[in-house]
């Protein structure tokens, strides 16, 4: 009775004068009722809350609200049970499906049972591998109260990571301030993320430091005109425009120039020339490898 | 911290429009922090030896964070380490001794019913005696831990080897590191790495034989992390049989056959012998050669066909070769034929091998149980040493093979004190007649009290309280649950770990023998555990800092701390239940006239009265135990007993260090280690040692640092001692067809007793998973998340299906760790154990799974 359906019956599903009637003078009623809630109330069920997440394969909200029949089809046959119904007061759209990463997040069944029970596309059965949905987006929300930048060893939502390795992984730094450990940095990859929101849920803190925000909250969007430079000069192959020239240098006898590389190389100090850094890259792209 | 009265009205204006605005604030100047009294303990968790700041006010832990002073993680800590003051406050602590009774009486099948301590020990002590008296030494045993403190250890192991006369005492490093130990003991002579937690910024390459590191040595993988990243050239190479958290860091993958680490082992000495890179000089000077007897079966029942079909079961006798015969012996280990034994590509092998190699490289190799739960575990120790002898990278900065335990403790108990069934301390063994006698001595004890391991003072039979001779008295671990289930020990008293949980095969042997009706088995710990619930008699134990404790962890540091709170009810720790116990009973229950006779002043005594009011371990007095700064700490063993007992039990087992006959074990005196955050022993004139058996850094080796010495064998050389490939004892098969591997995961500690109580962890890691490959959970029909059974020949668990995350195996493989008492993974597991070491193989047994 709530719902906000907006020409979603348009030429569809007609309701009979005499019901549109009726609806309007109990949705009237009810306003009369409960006033200012209500108000209230409609403008929630249009933007869901930051931390109500829509089932894997969920349409855009707009679109979605718009095909979600609220048969709750979906909620029941989730293997786990971690599928809700909007209601009064939680601020989703009534029967509309959603989840609560902190309480039980989507656990990305292969067969992803929820779309195949759902009856009108409103989660879209073109999904068929669960690595591809985009539920939400995990954010490294308080990088402060992340035991990982104390240096401690947690990394327990890298760990729980269904798509580890990619949608989560760990940035190597050295720990200055012990001076003799590695700071073990969790990375949320956004090509990968699916926003099940398994690290949300398993954030050892009392409140968790990573969080699964809906898509429109937690992503950025860089300018329209700016491009990547070392991301187009890969996809090309080669340089955009005409390459650097060979550099000469006056160089004394022990010494050379990597241009495109590590800069000045003092023979002297042999092969050992490696910086942290250049470790570290190395590292990376190892593993990216991997 | 002082606040004028601006700063208060300011502060508690901006705390109370943020308590109406629902947020809370940060402890900054308001009180909060106020009063807490903050002091050293060390961490009860790995083998790593963190050192922890715990917070206590009001009688409570409130606080804790990483110790910033402490060398070995400088304030950092793992997960476990971070949630360390939760362990004691689960609501289902155990608060009063718990007996099965039924009609008031001890009932094997009763119910648990609150008892009081006396009733408790007398019930005990009723039942001790009497299988003692029927059954011989091996009739009762102590199953401990190396989670004991070092004075809980020293103390069980008095009271069974002088008090009962019984040898049957064995620790759950049993389970753990006696691999290690044995290798060591085979190789050196003397027990315990080289090396020390510096070789970390010190190596170049490291090697992890067997050993997920970086999920069960967290704070070691993130100096070994940072090590590989800021140091050019460093390498690591991980081996194992299915890929882990350590395969991140990795710069050479090997993934081998299970069982066939031994064919890598002696191919890398193969390589470096053919391409003469081992050090010529060196190993003319340190090394012995030395052969050992194959085909020695996997430590089952003597009837087990696997058994009989062994030509040398259990036989590890060594005898002398020359250098040319041992690269005769390793010469059939090829690059080819190693590579067809263990699946990994040649590649890999030889990148492994020239890392050894290498003359300018300093390695370090770092193992826990893939190399220690190995039916052939001293011999793959063994080989993991013989490169390093081979090639002289050993007993010096970034250089050497270096175990690393498990538990907390399993050096500084365990394996330090020695409460092993063939131990005594400080690297004595109860095989030499002349160690007992020095025992004897120490504890003034009449001569032939400590039950030998024949049970013969040379060509005398001891006579037991059983009127019977002695007969052979050593019984370790397995062998313990083996006796019950047969009804040759009747008695068995679990401190400080689960064994219920932990021990393998836990069907045929374990439940069995724990459950017959005329066994007796007694469980201490803080929770009723899978084991507690499985005993006859529980009793609540004092916890970690509730108790003034100390551990030794893996690098040879001795930690101590006071005792912070007191534990809750009327639980007692360890130590105090141990001694307490000892009261009870009569030196002529336990010991037979004949010895009797030999002291006459003991008799009528208690045996407390001859273990602990000796002289020695009540020498020093009832003291207040403060700190530097004046403030004052309870220790309630010592309001109890009326003396010091941590320290006396300490200072008479330093004397086994001082003045027994084999040196390199000496330790600093009691009170030092209050003050430093840990010692590195050998500590001689308040000096650690880092580097031992090389001049310059051992103060038991004279001269240069160009000088070795390892003088744990008379002549100053280690041993390289042949060892070749031979099968595990349970491959897959066309029935049960693939691996079964056990382990651990970072986030719970071994059987999850404590961890699984803390309910941010429980959450982060709820249940045990089987990790398996995608492609042998579709061939069974099986998904990611769907339950699954697992069967072997002894029994089946289910489980969820992990075909994602932190561990892959190959195809043929699974691994599940046991830290779920919701599933017993030791159902499915084969009582296999190293021959020699008796050491529990948990990692190779043959399994099926369908879907549950």
């Amino acid at each position: 009775m709530f719902d906000s359906g907006n020409g979603k019956g348009q030429g569809k599903s007609e309701l009979s004068r005499r019901r549109f009637l009726s609806g309007v003078l109990k949705t009237a009623c009810g306003v009369g009722l409960m006033g200012v809630g209500v108000g209230l109330y409609s403008e929630k069920a249009s933007s869901l809350p930051a931390l109500a997440i829509r089932p894997p394969g969920a349409l855009p909200e707009d679109e979605f609200l718009n095909a979600c029949i609220r048969c709750g089809l979906c909620v029941k046959d989730c293997p786990f049970d971690m599928l809700l119904l909007g209601q009064m007061g939680n601020g989703v759209a009534a029967g509309t499906p959603f989840f609560t990463a902190r309480d039980a997040p989507c656990e990305m069944c292969e067969d992803i049972p929820c779309i195949k029970a759902c009856p009108t596309n409103a989660l879209d059965h073109s999904l068929t591998n669960i690595e591809d949905a985009r539920m939400g987006l995990a954010v490294l929300v308080d990088q402060k109260t992340c035991v990982a930048f104390l240096g401690l060893r947690c990394e327990i939502c890298y760990n729980a990571c269904p798509v580890q390795g990619k949608a989560l992984t760990l940035n190597y730094e050295h720990n200055a301030r012990s001076g003799k450990h590695a700071l073990f940095i969790p990375v949320v990859h956004e090509d990968y993320c699916t926003g099940c929101g398994i690290c949300e849920k398993v954030c050892i803190l009392e409140e968790a430091a990573i969080k699964v925000l809906p898509n429109h909250l937690a992503k950025g969007k860089l300018a329209g005109h700016y491009r990547i430079g070392w991301e187009e000069k890969a996809k090309a192959g080669k340089s955009l425009v005409t390459p650097d020239i060979e550099h000469k240098y006056n160089l004394p006898e022990g010494a050379r120039y990597d241009h495109q590389g590590k800069g000045m190389i003092i023979e002297s100090e042999g092969i050992g020339v490696d910086r942290p850094v250049d470790q570290m890259n190395m590292l990376r792209q190892q593993m990216e490898k991997k | 911290m002082k606040l004028n009265r601006r700063d208060f009205i300011k502060n508690n204006a901006v705390a109370a429009a943020a308590t109406a605005a629902g947020v809370t604030l940060p402890a900054v100047s308001v009180a909060g922090d106020d009063g807490i009294r903050w002091d050293k303990v060390a961490c009860r968790f790995c083998g790593t030896g963190c050192s922890v700041l715990l917070g206590v006010k009001d009688g409570k832990a409130v606080a804790s964070q990483g110790d910033p002073d402490a060398p070995v993680n400088k304030g950092i800590q793992c997960i476990k380490g971070y949630f360390l003051p939760k362990i004691m406050y689960g609501k289902d602590r155990l608060t009063q001794p718990m007996l099965r009774k039924k009609n008031g009486k001890y009932d094997k099948n009763g119910k648990f019913e609150p008892i009081s301590w006396d009733e408790a020990f007398k019930t005990m002590a009723e039942k001790w005696v009497a299988a003692r008296k029927k059954n011989g030494p091996k009739g009762v045993g102590i199953f401990g831990s190396g989670q004991w403190t070092i004075w809980e250890g020293y103390a069980a192991q008095k009271l069974m080897k002088a008090g009962f006369r019984s040898n049957s005492i064995d620790p759950n490093a049993r389970h753990c590191m006696a691999s290690a130990v044995g290798a060591f003991m085979r190789a050196f002579g003397i027990d315990e790495p080289m090396g020390c937690y510096d070789d970390l910024e010190h190596a170049d390459g490291f090697v992890l034989w067997g050993s997920n590191m970086a999920e069960m040595h967290p704070i070691l993988w993130s100096r070994l992390t940072d090590t590989r990243l800021t140091k050019p050239g460093c390498e690591v190479h991980v081996l194992s049989t299915f890929k882990h958290r350590c395969f991140e860091l990795s710069d050479n993958d090997i993934i081998f056959e299970p069982q066939s680490d031994l064919a890598i082992g002696n191919y890398v000495a193969n390589y470096i012998i053919q391409n003469k890179a081992y050090d010529k000089d060196f190993v003319a000077k340190h090394v012995n050669f030395k052969k050992t007897p194959t085909d020695i079966g996997y430590g089952l029942r003597p009837e087990h066909p696997l058994q009989k079909a062994a030509k040398n079961p259990n036989k590890g006798a060594l005898s002398g070769i020359t250098f040319e015969e041992y690269a005769k012996s390793v010469a059939p280990y090829t690059i080819e034929k190693a590579s067809e034994i263990s699946g990994v590509p040649k590649a890999n092998l030889l990148k492994l091998a020239k890392l050894f190699a290498d003359p300018k490289k300093n390695v370090v190799s770092y193992w826990t149980m893939g190399l220690n739960q190995h039916t052939r575990g001293v011999w793959m120790n063994g080989l993991v040493y013989n490169i390093h002898l081979l090639t002289g990278k050993i007993s010096k900065p970034g250089c050497g093979p270096f175990s690393l335990t498990g538990q907390p403790s399993a050096c500084g108990t365990a394996r330090e004190v020695g409460t092993f069934t063939h131990r005594l301390p400080a690297d004595l063994v109860v095989k030499k007649d002349a160690h007992c006698k020095f025992a004897e001595k120490i504890w003034k004890l009449p001569e032939g009290t400590i039950p030998r391991h024949n049970g013969m003072v040379g060509k005398v039979a001891q006579t037991d309280i059983t009127g019977k001779p002695m007969g052979k008295t050593l019984i370790h671990a397995v062998a313990m649950h083996r006796a019950l289930k047969d009804e040759k020990m009747h008695c068995f008293w679990v401190q400080c770990n689960n064994n219920m949980q932990a021990a393998a095969n836990l069907n045929e042997e374990s439940y069995p023998g724990w459950r017959n009706p005329n066994n007796f088995i007694t469980v201490t710990d803080p929770y009723p555990t899978v084991s507690g619930i499985a005993a006859d008699l529980m009793l609540p134990t004092a916890m970690w800092c509730e108790k003034e404790g100390a551990y030794g962890n893996s690098e040879r540091r001795t930690q101590f701390w006071r005792q912070q709170v007191k534990a809750p009810g009327e639980a007692r720790s360890d130590v105090w239940q141990t001694m307490e116990f000892s009261k009870y009973v009569k030196v002529e229950d336990v010991w037979d006239e004949a010895l009797l006779a030999k002291a006459p002043e003991y008799r009528g005594k208690t045996l407390f009265d001859v273990l602990y009011a000796n002289g020695q371990v009540d020498k020093f007095p009832k003291q207040e135990v403060t700190d530097s700064d004046g403030n004052k700490y309870e220790n309630d063993e010592m309001d109890y007993f009326g003396f010091y007992p941590q320290k006396g039990l300490f200072e008479e087992y330093r004397r086994f260090q001082y003045e027994g006959p084999k040196k390199g074990h000496e330790m600093a005196p009691y009170d030092a280690y209050h003050k430093a955050r840990g010692l590195r022993w050998p500590v001689i004139d308040g000096k650690e040692t880092l580097y031992r058996f090389r001049g310059g850094y051992d103060p038991h080796v004279k001269g240069g640092k160009d000088v070795v010495e390892f003088y744990g064998k008379p002549d100053g050389k280690a041993n390289i001692i042949t060892a070749p490939y031979e099968p595990a004892a349970e491959p897959p098969d066309a029935e049960y067809d693939l691996w079964l591997c056990t382990g651990r995961v970072l986030e719970h500690w071994h059987s999850g007793t404590m961890t699984r109580r803390v309910p941010e962890l429980y959450r982060a890691v709820p249940d045990a998973v089987v990790f398996m490959h995608k492609a042998d959970a579709k061939k069974r029909k099986l998904r990611q998340g769907q339950m699954a059974k697992l069967q072997t020949r002894r029994g089946e668990v289910v489980a969820r299906v992990e075909t994602r995350g932190r561990n892959r195996p190959p195809k043929g493989l699974v691994f599940i760790p046991w830290f779920d008492a919701n599933r017993l993974v030791n159902k499915l597991t084969l009582d296999q154990t190293d021959p020699l070491s008796k050491e529990t193989d948990y990692k190779k047994q043959a399994v099926k799974i369908t879907k549950a």
